[in-house]
């Protein structure tokens, strides 16, 4: 579900964004708003630097879900 | 060979069939013309005719070398033939008999292309509605490609430059031969089954038709075509189309390009988190400024900063009030004294001690002012009130 939630927080720091500079919420929204989008901003930043090189094989990844559902 | 003088028709025909076969430029021909009644039997064995402008040509084509055809045989195509040309006995009829047909002109596998392209593209395969949108942050990507050939090499080098965070799922198959097609269509169904991917790269390096021949076959392009999964295709080069590339949801004109489709660009994202961020401080510090000149323009207002002004308005009043108050009072006492004095005047006229001041006295007995001589008769005590002191008196002498 990782490949969601990155698209999911890109979504929801540009909904940020939008409401942060269109200015018009209460100082207390704005500053709660301003720790969520620096949340996800992180969650990204990480989720970028994670080197995920491995080449793996079809075959190796249907064993596994085969052994899963067996279980 | 000695003829009977009467043949049988069994005999005649026989003899024109040897005669036929015995001749060598009968048993290899090349020949050009069009198709017409064309028959394909249950048995696999196709009947037709050969015709040009003023003849025509009965023709089979046997199961075996039917099969090898790689385009459908259509009436009025034409073709080119080689075969040999023999006698069927039985109804005496001459034909030609096929090993080999081509299309006339454009080639076999171009008319094969051609055919499957438009039988496909009127079922709706190729159509625009159909396409998904690849996704923009893939966590697998899914490669169906030769595993020795370059273009594995090519889109695992641009995947780890460009995203390594992203991993890359390969589906090893032969990308060229008999075996080919039934394996890429078969790995794209494998990845689709289990859902091993989000973006699917199928391809190859360059080649000539006959290397890329098994993308465009009818197998590949209909499992590409029901793909779930995105499928980006990357066969050949640059100027090579194939069914593949029509049916796929993104065609890319080489396996690099395609990895670069199918991945973002890490640096990009990071640009574009950093500045997201400095948007958000920037709109976060705009706001707080924004509260602090709101806050400071009220302190500034005079109820806030001087707020015992409002009470000099009323001082004031009070002031002026007051000093009415006073006016008013000194001319009220004034004039009552104005009309009070007349009267302490009259009534200090009146007084009695008035008169003692001018001589007279008050005779008083027993507490009583005496107005009538009869009141006392002689030896009675008398007092005298004189304007200064009393006396008490003898009285003497009465006279009326």
């Amino acid at each position: 579900m990782k490949k969601q939630t990155y698209e999911d927080a890109i979504k929801r720091i540009e909904e940020i964004v939008s409401a942060l500079e269109d200015g018009s919420k209460p100082l207390e929204e704005t500053l709660k708003l301003f720790e969520e989008g620096s949340k996800l901003v992180a969650f990204c930043n990480s989720a970028l630097d994670k080197a995920e090189q491995k080449l793996i094989e079809l075959s190796d990844l249907e064993q596994e879900a085969e052994q899963q559902d067996a279980t | 060979m000695k003829l009977p003088a009467v043949l049988t028709v069994s005999q005649l025909n026989t003899y024109i069939k040897l005669l036929l076969d015995g001749d060598a430029h009968l048993s290899n021909v090349y020949v050009a013309g069009e198709l017409s009644n064309f028959k394909e039997h249950s048995s696999g064995h196709c009947y037709f005719t050969l015709k040009d402008e003023n003849a025509t040509l009965k023709a089979v084509m046997f199961r075996s070398a039917a099969q090898k055809i790689r385009f459908k045989p259509e009436n009025g195509l034409r073709v080119i033939t080689r075969g040999r040309v023999s006698v069927y006995e039985r109804d005496g009829q001459y034909q030609l008999y096929v090993d080999d047909m081509q299309p006339d002109g454009i080639g076999a596998l171009n008319l094969a292309f051609e055919q499957l392209k438009q039988k496909l593209n009127a079922e709706g395969l190729f159509a625009p509605e159909r396409k998904k949108p690849v996704p923009k942050f893939p966590q697998r990507v899914g490669v169906v490609t030769s595993p020795t050939g370059a273009a594995l090499r090519d889109i695992v080098n641009v995947i780890t430059r460009r995203f390594p965070a992203a991993q890359i799922v390969l589906c090893p198959v032969q990308v060229q031969g008999e075996q080919a097609a039934g394996q890429i269509a078969g790995a794209i169904r494998r990845f689709n089954k289990g859902a091993f991917a989000d973006v699917l790269i199928v391809g190859r390096g360059g080649g000539s038709i006959e290397d890329l021949w098994a993308f465009n076959e009818e197998i590949v392009a209909r499992a590409v075509a029901v793909s779930e999964i995105p499928v980006i295709s990357a066969v050949g080069h640059e100027t090579d189309y194939t069914i593949c590339d029509f049916a796929a949801d993104l065609r890319a004109p080489t396996p690099s390009a395609a990895a670069e489709l199918a991945v973002p660009s890490r640096i990009q994202q990071k640009e574009y988190l950093k500045n997201i961020s400095v948007r958000c401080s920037e709109a976060v510090r705009g706001k707080i400024l924004l509260q602090r000149q709101i806050i400071k323009h009220l302190s500034d207002s005079p109820a806030l900063s001087s707020p015992l002004a409002a009470l000099d308005a009323h001082r004031q009043r009070l002031d002026g009030l007051s000093a009415q108050l006073t006016v008013f009072t000194q001319d009220s006492v004034r004039s009552k004294r104005s009309c009070f004095m007349p009267l302490l005047g009259k009534l200090d006229a009146l007084s009695p001690l008035r008169v003692l001041a001018r001589g007279y006295a008050i005779a008083t007995r027993g507490g009583k002012a005496l107005l009538d001589s009869k009141q006392v008769s002689p030896g009675s005590e008398v007092e005298l009130k004189l304007s200064k002191g009393t006396l008490t008196c003898l009285v003497e002498n009465v006279i009326d």
